[in-house]
C-alpha cells in the first residue's frame, strides 16, 4: 500500500519559493498505485480551504466591483468606484490610522508583557504551577466575554477603572470620549492576548539549556545586557511567530471585543477597519463598499506577511 | 592566575535531607591541576559550581587569590568554566562565542581579536571561526568551549566532565590536549570527572570524594600505592584492588587457613586485606588459587579465580603458562590492610611485617 508518512509535513508552495529567492527543497517522491488516491486524501482539507477562504474571497472581490441594490434587486457594475469611495473618504482614512495605532499598541504591549511575565515566572520555583495557571487561565475566556468584562470594568457608574482614574483626576468616559474608549479597547485587547504570548515565551525560555544560561552568567555581568544578547536572541524564533500572530489578532480577532464595547454607544467611537467592513456591510447594507474594504484589508495583510517573512525571518536564528 | 582556598565548605540543597557537600577543606596552589573524582552523585559538580558561583554556599568560605568570593557574582570571580555539553551560544559564530565574554568586559577590540586568533591557532579552530556551533562536530565544539575559556585568561579554569560526551579515542587525545594547554598557560585548574583513568593521567593532585566528603587527597601515584580506605582502593586503579576478608591472630595475618605474613602488632581480629592485581604472581607454593576464567587484554591478561572461597583477580603477562590449580605469591611490601568496620587504612610500619610466601 501507499505510505503517507513520506509526504512532507508542510508542502512548499510556489509562492514560498518565490519570495525566498532560492529553490525549495526537493520533496520526497512517493509512488501511488492509484493516481487519484492522494487527491482523495487531500479532499477534506481542500474543501475546507475552498469553502471558507477562496470562495468568500472570490465573492468579495467580485462584489467589490458592483453597486448592489440594498433590497436585493440586482447589481450595477461600477468598476473601481467602491475602492475610490473608500480610499477617498476622510472617515476611512481616520479609521485606518486608528487601526494602525491600535495594532501597534496591542502588539507591542501584549508581546512585551507576555515576555516580562514569562521571564518572571521562569524564575519562580515555589508555587510555580499556581502562578502559571493564574496567568494562563485568562486565555480560556471567549473574546465577547472579555469585551463584556471590559465593559463592566470601564462602566461609567460601577467600573473600578473609572473610579481609579478619578483618583488621579482623570474623568474617564469610555463609550463617549474617543481616546478614553481607545484606551479601554487597547487595555482589554492586550489583557486578552498576554496569556497566549506568555505560554509561548515561557516554553521558549525553558527550551534554553540551563548550561547556556550559566555560561552567559559567567560571561556577562549585567543582567539586562545578558538577557538581550544571550537569552532574547535565542527566543527570536518564538518572538517572530508571535509577532505575526499578534498582528493578526489585533487586526481581526479583536472584533468581538470592539463589538461588545462600542455597539450600543454613540457614533464617535474608535473602531478598526474590520469592524468598519462589518458595520458598512451588515448595518449600512453597502455590500459593494464593504467588499472593496475587505479586499484592501486582505492586500495589506498579504503585504505585511510577505515583508515579515522576507525581512525578519532571515534575521531569526532557528536553532 | 591564583590559588584557591576552600574552607569548611558545605552545601545542603533546599528540601534535601542531608548535605550534598560536607565540610570540604582544600588548598589549591597557583598553577596546580586538581582533579575531583568520585562516583556519580558524590557532589563533584556541586563543589565545582560553588567555586564558579552558580550555586549558593550553605556554609564555609571560598577564596580565589586573596579575595573571599562567597558573595561575588560568577562574572566577577575571574574564572572560566567548560561544561559537559559545551554550552555554546547557538546563535553566535565560533568567533563570537569566544569573544562574547571579553566584549562584555570592555576589552579593546584589537585585544579581543588577537586573543581569539591566538586561541584559534592553539586549538586548530581557524577554519571554523565563522561557523555556528551546530555546524561543528562534537570534538570541535569541545575545542570551542575550551577556546572560550582560554581567551578569557582567567585566574582559574573549571571543568565539569568536559570529555564525557566524546568517543573513547577522541577523549584520549583531548585529554592530552587539555593537559598540554594547562601546562603551557600555567592556569590553576579544577577538573571534575568520574573516570578514574582521566583523573590519574591529568592530575597534579587527586581529590577523591565519597558522599560529599573528601576521602583522600594526594598525588595520583601516592593514592594508587597508599589508598586511605577500601573506598579509594576499589575506586582508583583498573582492575580494582582485590579486597579479601582476613584475620590477625597472635601476630600472624591469615587468609582462611593460609598464613600470609607475620605482623608485630598487638591487634587482633578481622581485617580487610587489599592486594593489587599486578602484585600477585605464580609460585610453587603459597596461596592456593582456583581458576575461573581469563580476560585477554592483549598486552596482559586478567586471570579471575578464587582463593579460600573469595574472588581474586591477577594480571599476568600473556606468555606465562596457566593451570587450573596454582599457587600465588604476593610481592613484598604490597599488602594493604584496612579496618573491616570503618574501611580506613591500618598503618603498620613496613619493618614490622614479614611476608611468609614471598616469591623466591
Ligand atoms: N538542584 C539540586 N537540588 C537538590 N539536590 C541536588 C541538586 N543538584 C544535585 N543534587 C544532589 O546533590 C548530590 C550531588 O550531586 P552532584 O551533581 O554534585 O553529583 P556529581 O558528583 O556531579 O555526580 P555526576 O558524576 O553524576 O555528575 C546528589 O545526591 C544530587 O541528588
Ligand atoms: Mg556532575
Amino acid at each position: 500500500m501507499t505510505e503517507l508518512s513520506h509526504l512532507p509535513a508542510t508542502p512548499r508552495t510556489g509562492l514560498r519559493r518565490w519570495y525566498r529567492g532560492r529553490p525549495a527543497l526537493p520533496a520526497k517522491r512517493v509512488q501511488f498505485d492509484q493516481p487519484l488516491l492522494p487527491w482523495l486524501f487531500l479532499m477534506p482539507q481542500l474543501a475546507v480551504i475552498f469553502v471558507f477562504f477562496y470562495w468568500p474571497s472570490a465573492q468579495a472581490i467580485s462584489s467589490s466591483f458592483y453597486l448592489e441594490d440594498p433590497f436585493g434587486f440586482g447589481a450595477t457594475f461600477v468598476g473601481l468606484e467602491n475602492y475610490g469611495a473608500a480610499l477617498g473618504s476622510g472617515e476611512y482614512r481616520k479609521i485606518a490610522g486608528f487601526t494602525a495605532l491600535f495594532t501597534l499598541l496591542v502588539t507591542v504591549f501584549s508581546l512585551g508583557l507576555g515576555l516580562l511575565f514569562a521571564v518572571k515566572a521562569d524564575k519562580i520555583i515555589r508555587g510555580r504551577a499556581t502562578y502559571r495557571t493564574a496567568l494562563i487561565s485568562v486565555y480560556a475566556i471567549a473574546p465577547p466575554v472579555a469585551g463584556l468584562m471590559g465593559m463592566m470594568l470601564f462602566d461609567q457608574h460601577i467600573g473600578p477603572f473609572v473610579t481609579l482614574a478619578g483618583w488621579f483626576g482623570w474623568n474617564m468616559q469610555v463609550g463617549i470620549d474617543y481616546w478614553d474608549t481607545a484606551f479601554a479597547l487597547v487595555l482589554v485587547s492586550v489583557w486578552k492576548q498576554v496569556p497566549y504570548n506568555f505560554i509561548f515565551f515561557l516554553s521558549g525560555l525553558q527550551g534554553i539549556p540551563a548550561s547556556v544560561r550559566e555560561a552567559a552568567l559567567i560571561d556577562c555581568r549585567n543582567g539586562l545586557t545578558r538577557f538581550r544578547t544571550a537569552i532574547l536572541l535565542l527566543l527570536a524564533p518564538t518572538a517572530f511567530f508571535l509577532l505575526i500572530i499578534n498582528i493578526t489578532y489585533a487586526l481581526f480577532d479583536t472584533f468581538a471585543v470592539i463589538d461588545v464595547m462600542v455597539k450600543d454607544k454613540p457614533a464617535n467611537n474608535p473602531i478598526t477597519l474590520v469592524y468598519k467592513v462589518y458595520s458598512d456591510g451588515f448595518r449600512g447594507n453597502d455590500i459593494g463598499g464593504s467588499a472593496a474594504q475587505s479586499v484592501i484589508l486582505m492586500v495589506v495583510v498579504l503585504i505585511l506577511t510577505l515583508v515579515q517573512f522576507r525581512w525578519l525571518e532571515r534575521r531569526v536564528h532557528y536553532g | 592566575m591564583a590559588s584557591i582556598q576552600i574552607t569548611n565548605l558545605s552545601k545542603t540543597y533546599p528540601g534535601a535531607s542531608g548535605p550534598s557537600v560536607a565540610d570540604i577543606n582544600l588548598s589549591i596552589r597557583d598553577g596546580e591541576f586538581i582533579v575531583l573524582v568520585g562516583p556519580s552523585g558524590c557532589g563533584k559538580s556541586t563543589l565545582l559550581r560553588m567555586v564558579a558561583g552558580l550555586e549558593d554556599i550553605t556554609g564555609g568560605e571560598i577564596h580565589i587569590g586573596d579575595r573571599l568570593v562567597n558573595r561575588v557574582d560568577p562574572a566577577d570571580r575571574d574564572i572560566a568554566m567548560v561544561f559537559q555539553n559545551y554550552a555554546l551560544y547557538p546563535h553566535m559564530t565560533v568567533r563570537e562565542n569566544m569573544a562574547y565574554g571579553l566584549k562584555n568586559r570592555k576589552t579593546p577590540a584589537a585585544e579581543i581579536e588577537a586573543r581569539v586568533a591566538e586561541a584559534a591557532r592553539m586549538l586548530e579552530l581557524r577554519p571554523y571561526l565563522d561557523r555556528k556551533p551546530r555546524a561543528l562536530s562534537g570534538g570541535q565544539r569541545q575545542r570551542v568551549a575550551m577556546g572560550r575559556a582560554v581567551v578569557r585568561q582567567p585566574a582559574a579554569f573549571l571543568f565539569d566532565e568536559p570529555l564525557s560526551n566524546l568517543d573513547a579515542k577522541l577523549r584520549v587525545s583531548m585529554r592530552g590536549e587539555i593537559r598540554r594547554l594547562q601546562k603551557r598557560l600555567g592556569t590553576t585548574s579544577l577538573y571534575v570527572t568520574h573516570d578514574q583513568l582521566e583523573a590519574m593521567t591529568l592530575a597534579d593532585r587527586l581529590v577523591v570524594l565519597n558522599g560529599g566528603r573528601i576521602e583522600q587527597i594526594g598525588a595520583p601515584l601516592d593514592i594508587y600505592h597508599r589508598p586511605a580506605s577500601t573506598f579509594v582502593a576499589s575506586f582508583i586503579g583498573a582492575p580494582a584492588m582485590n579486597l579479601l576478608d582476613a584475620e590477625i591472630a597472635g601476630g600472624t595475618l591469615r587468609l582462611g587457613t593460609v598464613e600470609i605474613a607475620r605482623i608485630a602488632t598487638a591487634a587482633q581480629g578481622p581485617v580487610s586485606l587489599g592486594i593489587r592485581a599486578e602484585d600477585l604472581s605464580i609460585a610453587t607454593q603459597g596461596l592456593p588459587f582456583r581458576l575461573d576464567f581469563i580476560e585477554e587484554l592483549g598486552a596482559q591478561r586478567l586471570v579471575h579465580g578464587h582463593v579460600e572461597g573469595q574472588p581474586l583477580t591477577l594480571s599476568l603477562s600473556p606468555d606465562i603458562a596457566i593451570s587450573d590449580q596454582m599457587h600465588l605469591a604476593i610481592r613484598p611490601g604490597a599488602l594493604h590492610l584496612f579496618d573491616t568496620n570503618t574501611g580506613k587504612r591500618l598503618s603498620l610500619p613496613e619493618s614490622e611485617r614479614q611476608q611468609i610466601h614471598a616469591p623466591a
